[in-house]
């Protein structure tokens, strides 16, 4: 499970130097110039236009059945077939579009809450603000997936949407505690001051004066959210809660399991799904160290050449001439 | 002691939520609980195990909501969880005892050495950043984002099935008596080695990849820059410089954490079919066994807030500043 580096990130002091607005717009593209970030986006864009088009283009109805029991994956069946001679590889394109529905829809309600409970606990004081961030520490300290299965139990109706909502209610406390600790860095920074001294209102400060500044950690927050309901999501099919879409992969794997694919040596049937869900967790970790590394710049890999010398951060630079490399 | 005590009394308040939720959520149902419990279960309960969810939730007579939660969480402390249905009658808590030690034993032992053997991975990727070590960037980044339970399939395919060197489920050998010779000991370390292992894979990439991060982050503070023109052995610098105030947060890190590992590595008992919490949570949503999947969650719960409090301890002793506080 990929957890957040850290809780406070630094940020670019913004308005330290006035920023025209062509080297202002080229900033905001050199994130993308990241190929961390950019192989991310790639592999989320993909992942996107399955979970739209999968179900279309999928060869087979994913629940037919068919002649060929358990065979192998060959030109007919390219991920090959179930005990039922079910198609795996139109499963898993069926499968998509739950997985991606729910892990984005938990990622935004996820990220809307984390907003509102963590900017205002950080921006406001009091007893108000001191108990939401109580009530997000709860919420993470609390084990996330039995909270989650607890939950989703009692409800009298599960489908995606429901499941996506609980994932959602239940899994913002992350962001909010890193929104919280940026807010409470940023409140005292000059420019926030002197917006309060010309009198704007609070709604106004936090509009336009904070939340602008913390773009990158809302994004960076949404899409670990998102790894971790369609993690979530996932393990919920697997252990077989009623109410998930019927080929999502977690259920293609729950179904491999009961039907001891293992044993049986039927490696298609379940390592397609588990490689699928590692691709889109590495491509959305890879987006988010992107963004990691456009708010940190201390954390961009690779050693900097200047003159022949390299650079590395945290070290005194010394020539490493014959000489030197003999002493050491 | 002023820090010690705040956070005990956060355990305290977040052990009161979570008991509070359980009590609370089934009587959010619309309606009577127990007959939409039975209507989930398509006819698969027996009228006993009715009988007994109408206990768990004071339906059973004539009380207002306030009684119900005094009476409920008076049932908490003299340890009554209900009863399941799975194993009908055995009480929630008896199943939970049972299963409780090899949880403890194969995800404790387990995310413990994770931390550390990931830590000192994070802490050597920080500081040789830009060299060879850089590999462990990508391969660690794949590997935190597969589920525990797939590489769990995949690690009883590869080394358990067929001839394979390891059992493939199962906590002990079923010819040996659960006693605490040196044959039983043996057979359940023996079996708990690939679970265990599956486990350390794939939590122990995201402690490298923090540290790591951290690690990079202090490697720039001008102590360190002191440090290196004292002319001190860089072993000296990484270890005692770098990494004693990386760690710091990393530690914090696990604490906050350990709610979301714990979830993961849960998964991976089922699918070795190991007799622990997380396969008996597998078998009451099967069968869904409301009582014990509550029973389940409400040990978890407190299993984590204990870890939690002992991690604070540790970083009681690492940080001075908490300690002059108090």
């Amino acid at each position: 499970m990929a957890l957040p580096t850290a809780d406070v990130m630094p940020i670019i002091p913004p308005g330290e130097e006035p920023v025209p607005a062509a080297s202002k717009k080229r900033r905001q593209l050199r994130f993308l110039a990241n190929r961390k970030a950019l192989f991310g986006l790639g592999i989320f864009g993909f992942f996107c236009l399955l979970a739209i088009f999968g179900p279309m283009i999928a060869p087979y109805d994913p629940g037919e059945r068919g002649a060929d029991l358990l065979v192998s994956p060959n030109g007919d069946h390219w991920f090959g077939t179930t005990h039922l001679g079910q198609d795996l590889f139109s499963q898993m394109l069926d499968g998509s579009r739950s997985v991606m529905l729910v892990g984005i829809v938990a990622g935004v309600v996820a990220t809307v809450l984390a907003v509102l409970i963590g900017v205002t606990s950080g921006y406001l004081s009091g007893l108000g603000a001191e108990s939401l961030s109580a009530l997000s520490n709860v919420f993470l300290v609390i084990p996330a997936l039995p909270l989650i299965l607890i939950i989703t139990l009692s409800l009298p109706e599960t489908d995606d949407m429901t499941i996506a909502l609980v994932i959602g209610c239940t899994s913002w406390a992350w962001g909010a505690r890193v929104l919280r600790a940026q807010t409470l860095s940023l409140r005292r920074r000059d420019y926030v001051e002197a917006a309060r001294a010309t009198g704007e209102s609070t709604w106004r400060i936090i509009g336009f004066e904070i939340l602008p500044n913390l773009t990158a950690v809302i994004a960076a927050s949404f899409i670990g959210t998102v790894i971790f309901a369609v993690l979530s999501e996932i393990t919920l099919a697997f252990i077989g809660v009623p109410g998930v879409s019927e080929w999502n992969w977690g259920a293609i794997l729950f179904w491999a399991q009961s039907q001891q694919a293992l044993a049986q040596g039927a490696w298609w049937w379940f390592v397609p799904p588990g490689l699928a869900i590692a691709l889109l967790g590495t491509g959305l970790a890879l987006l988010n160290f992107g963004i990691d590394e456009y708010v940190n710049p201390r954390l961009r890999s690779g050693a900097t050449t200047v003159r022949g010398v390299k650079m590395r951060v945290g070290f005194t630079p010394v020539l490493s001439t014959g000489a030197a490399k003999e002493g050491k | 002691m002023g820090y010690l005590l705040r956070r005990i009394g956060f355990y305290a308040f977040t052990a009161w939520a979570a008991i509070t939720i359980n009590f609370f959520l089934p009587r959010l149902i619309p309606g009577d609980p127990v007959q939409s419990l039975i209507a989930r279960s398509q006819g698969q309960l027996d009228t006993s195990a009715i009988q007994s969810l109408y206990i768990l939730f004071g339906l059973d007579d004539e009380k207002n909501i306030f009684e119900q939660y005094f009476d409920y969480v008076g049932q908490l402390f003299r340890g009554d969880l209900g009863l399941s249905f799975t194993f009908f009658p055995t009480p929630v808590s008896e199943v939970l005892s049972d299963s409780l030690p090899w949880t403890l034993g194969l995800v404790g032992i387990t995310t413990v050495i994770s931390f550390f053997l990931g830590t000192l991975l994070g802490v050597l990727a920080g500081w040789w950043r830009g060299s060879w070590v850089d590999v462990v960037m990508p391969v660690t980044t794949f590997l935190s984002s597969i589920p525990y339970f797939w590489l769990g399939l995949i690690a009883i395919t590869l080394l358990a099935d067929a001839g394979g060197a390891f059992p493939s489920s199962g906590g002990y050998d079923p010819g040996v008596v659960p006693s605490w010779d040196m044959d039983f000991v043996w057979s359940a370390v023996y079996h708990s080695l690939l679970p265990a292992i599956t486990i350390l894979i794939s939590s122990m990439s995201g402690w490298v990849l923090s540290m790591r991060n951290m690690m990079l982050t202090v490697s720039s503070e001008d102590y360190i820059t002191v440090a290196h023109a004292k002319g001190l052995p860089e072993r000296r610098v990484m270890l005692n410089y770098a990494a004693r105030n990386a760690l710091l947060p990393n530690v914090s890190g696990f604490a906050l954490s350990l709610g979301l590992i714990v979830g993961g590595t849960l998964l991976v008992e089922i699918v070795f079919s190991y007799p622990g919490v997380g396969f008996q949570l597998f078998q009451a949503v099967g069968a869904k066994d409301y009582p014990l999947v509550q029973g389940i969650f409400l040990i978890i719960t407190l299993s984590v807030l204990v870890a939690n409090l002992f991690a604070d301890l540790i970083y009681l002793l690492l940080d001075p500043r908490t300690r002059k506080e108090g």
